[in-house]
């Protein structure tokens, strides 16, 4: 097993694999906790579906780079999503669930009667699991890819002491002199270049795993929100990893992004697990 | 000159007016009590001093030495707080980041000062602990040590003592008292408790239909005080 591993480690689609999946983990795991304490569990899951939508945008209007039209559009709504908070008209989960399912429906719509391609179903199933791409990433994908997270990675431990504040206490940051409004602003940017990442490696359906399963792991045992971050960044990382290689090693194909979502779920069975004996415990 | 001055203010919200013609003075070292109904515009009036929301009319002004971000702020407790992983050192220091700007880590006079408030509220062995497992009275010292990071100057209570039991409600009073006797540390603070209010007050607001500001004596001479049965 180890040996087979070892050789499939000289094909460089699986070494680019392997680093680009481990850094999208690390990334997505970082704001989750934040994202599951501000109750905006499934942001991951509207902003994918935009990013879906803005795809075959891309691709019916004929671009060959479609990063163009999807990061930007991503962007704006995550922006808009995020802002709209506590104060707006239409809640924050309902907001998520109308902007969510309206691009999906209009993306796939597009999809349907404009598309060049023969496979459309197949082309629409890929982009929402994820399926093979992740497996055929180029070179110059792979560097966009570590610049990005570098980038995300050191903003957000520019920002931690921000994050928290603002996470644990809006109203208490805004009135002692923290500029809220901007951090919220950079938490939503980080977010959705993180979506339109990992789109690439567990596809838009299952980006919200990604998000809340390593988060929710380690609050079940940690109490200290610098240990649920470090921690779900461990957990996060290593699940990402296994997920990867469990998937190429296995004959019978299984596919990328739901066997990293399945680790994660094993992952988070255990620490609940753990959370309740330690619980009965003291 | 006064350290919080509120000039003939109109608020609302969304815009439907619920309060005006409000206007109140706090003196450096005052204990104010704001008092009311639910739907007075308590809240409403707590945000505008915070700088939340903007007045419709009127002005608050700040003077004597105390700057729009120098108030210490203990809000009600927020469904998030209540199952936030956070340990009690990291929420208390949290309360220095005003003064960060865009400095990225808490420096040794900060980290000292955070120390120094959980002390100061006998919190220092909770230090560890989580948020979420400390009792009531506990979490509200906890935020209370945090306000005191952000200020020296004035504090503003958002009902303090809402679902504490009997006893650690007057602990609460008392340490606000102490806070203000001994630390001559500014108060504000919404209350629905009026007896409470009358006793620890140096100054009642009292704001609804009628609007009542003064000293406490004069407030249990008014007829609001009369009503109450309070000579």
């Amino acid at each position: 097993m180890l040996e087979r591993l070892i050789s499939y480690l000289d094909y460089p689609f699986v070494r680019y694999a392997l680093i680009v999946g481990v850094l999208i983990a690390l990334c997505s795991s970082l704001l989750g906790v934040t994202l599951v304490l501000k109750r905006f569990s499934f942001i991951g899951d509207g902003l994918s579906h935009v990013a879906f939508g803005a795809m075959a945008v891309a691709a019916v209007a004929g671009l060959t780079n479609d990063m163009l039209i999807v990061m930007p559009v991503t962007v704006i709504s995550a922006v808009l999503l995020l802002r709209t908070g506590s104060n707006a008209k239409i809640k924050g989960d309902a907001a998520v669930a109308m902007i969510s399912v309206g691009a999906l429906a209009i993306g796939y719509l597009l999809m349907n009667m404009f598309s060049k391609s023969s496979n459309v179903s197949g082309d629409v199933c890929s982009t929402l699991f994820g399926s093979t791409s992740i497996l055929t990433l180029s070179e110059l994908e792979v560097w966009l890819c570590i610049i990005l997270s570098v980038v995300v990675v050191f903003a957000f431990i520019f920002f931690y002491n921000k994050i928290f504040s603002v996470t644990f206490d809006e109203n208490f940051a805004r009135a002692t002199g923290t500029n809220t409004g901007f951090y919220n602003l950079l938490i939503a940017v980080i977010i959705a270049v993180i979506i339109v990442l990992a789109m690439n490696l567990v596809g838009s359906l299952l980006i919200s795993a990604l998000i809340i399963f390593p988060a929710l792991s380690a609050m079940r045992v940690f109490k200290s929100f610098k240990s649920v971050t470090i921690c779900s960044a461990v957990i996060s990382v290593i699940c990402a990893a296994f997920g990867i290689v469990l998937s190429i090693i296995t004959p019978k194909g299984m596919p990328v992004g739901s066997t990293i979502v399945v680790v994660d779920i094993a992952v988070f069975a255990v620490f609940w697990l753990i959370g309740v004996i330690k619980e009965r415990a003291s | 000159m006064a350290q919080l001055s509120c000039q003939n203010l109109t608020l609302g919200y969304e815009g439907k007016q619920i309060l005006s013609g409000l206007s109140f003075d706090v003196n450096s070292g005052d204990y104010l009590c704001i008092v009311g109904e639910n739907g007075s515009g308590k809240s409403t009036l707590m945000k505008t001093v915070l700088g939340l929301k903007k007045p419709m009319k009127g002005k608050v002004v700040f003077g004597d030495g105390l700057a729009s971000n120098e108030i210490g702020y203990l809000p009600q407790q927020t469904v998030v707080q209540r199952d936030f992983p956070a340990s009690v050192n990291e929420i208390v220091i949290s309360g220095n980041q005003g003064r960060c700007g865009l400095r990225p880590f808490y420096n040794k006079q900060e980290k000292q000062l955070a120390y120094d408030n959980m002390e100061r509220l006998g919190i220092s062995d909770l230090k560890n602990r989580c948020y979420r497992e400390l009792s009531g009275g506990q979490q509200q010292r906890v935020l209370l040590a945090r306000a005191l990071c952000a200020t020296q100057k004035m504090l503003l209570l958002d009902e303090p003592v809402a679902g504490l039991d009997p006893k650690v409600t007057s602990e609460m009073y008392n340490l606000i008292d102490s806070l203000n006797k001994r630390d001559k540390i500014t108060v504000i603070m919404i209350s629905h408790d009026i007896e409470a209010a009358v006793k620890y007050a140096s100054h009642i607001l009292h704001i609804g239909n009628d609007i009542f500001f003064g000293t406490k004596n004069q407030y249990v001479n008014s007829r609001f005080g009369r009503e109450r049965g309070m000579i």
